[in-house]
């Protein structure tokens, strides 16, 4: 093969690389991959607000007086924003975990299904963290 | 030698081919942690709404019982080794310099044991 021919194969072939974090604005996700960086984003955010959450828990258990502490922390529009943003990300976990534990038996591991049951747990996550959310605010 | 080897099964078709060999371990491990978690979830919710006092003493009442303090302390070990395979997935994905990933790594490691500590304080003290 002479090199003229080896140049031409390698300037038309395809090349694929990693995407940059700067192409994130413009890459379109699937469904599924809309639910795998809310896992992984949902799961970061419980675990970086664990020690608040252990706080919360504390307060509420330790006596009367503190449940009371506990009940007006709560009561606070900031903290019921962070409260809505953990119970979304707990649903979202949750959802999408039963989801994985499903694909994992096996059970809608095609591109359609893949997409349909990731439509779901967006469907269900979201909705209920809406409910949840417009009680929490007293809208309900 | 060599026969000990194929005892420890490191030569012949069931030897190990991954270094680490830790990741069927915490796949399985992630899986089944996620499992007691969700049964503690339903448990909890189930607890909690048929009771019928919802203030404090309903409340503390709840966590000062022996099998409900195992069973959170239970969920909350199975948390931890949960979230420290997930989250040293995301170092270890997004984080490429050694030492920036390491220091992440031991951060994860110290901030969930403190928080073991923390919970376990809670629920004894109820």
């Amino acid at each position: 093969m002479s090199d003229a021919v080896k140049e031409n194969a390698r300037k038309q072939r395809p090349e694929y690389r990693n995407i940059h974090v700067t192409d994130i604005v413009g890459y379109r996700l699937p469904l599924a991959g809309i639910v795998s960086i809310l896992h992984r984003i949902s799961g970061l955010l419980m675990f970086f607000l664990l020690p608040f959450i252990l706080y919360l828990l504390d307060q509420s258990l330790i006596s009367e007086g503190t449940f009371g502490y506990f009940s007006g922390i709560v009561a606070t529009p900031f903290v019921k924003l962070v409260l809505l943003a953990l119970i979304w990300a707990y649903l979202q976990h949750f959802c999408a975990g039963l989801r994985h534990l499903v694909m994992d038996l096996h059970i809608g591991i095609d591109k359609i299904s893949a997409r349909q049951t990731a439509a779901t747990v967006l469907v269900v996550s979201l909705s209920l963290t809406a409910l949840i959310g417009l009680k929490l605010f007293g809208v309900m | 030698m060599a026969k000990d080897y194929v005892g420890q099964g490191k030569i012949g078709p069931k030897r190990l081919v991954v270094g680490a060999g830790y990741g069927l371990r915490d796949w399985l491990a992630q899986r089944v942690t996620a499992v007691i978690m969700a049964i503690y979830t339903v448990i909890l919710l189930v607890c909690f709404f048929s009771g019928k006092d919802f203030g404090y003493s309903g409340w503390s009442g709840l966590f000062a019982q022996q099998w409900f303090k195992l069973a959170s302390f239970v969920t909350f070990v199975a948390l931890l080794y949960h979230v420290w395979v997930g989250v040293r997935d995301i170092w270890m994905d997004y984080v490429k310099p050694v030492a920036v990933r390491l220091t992440l790594q031991v951060f994860t490691i110290v901030w969930l044991l403190a928080c073991a500590g923390w919970m376990v304080q809670i629920l004894w003290r109820v």
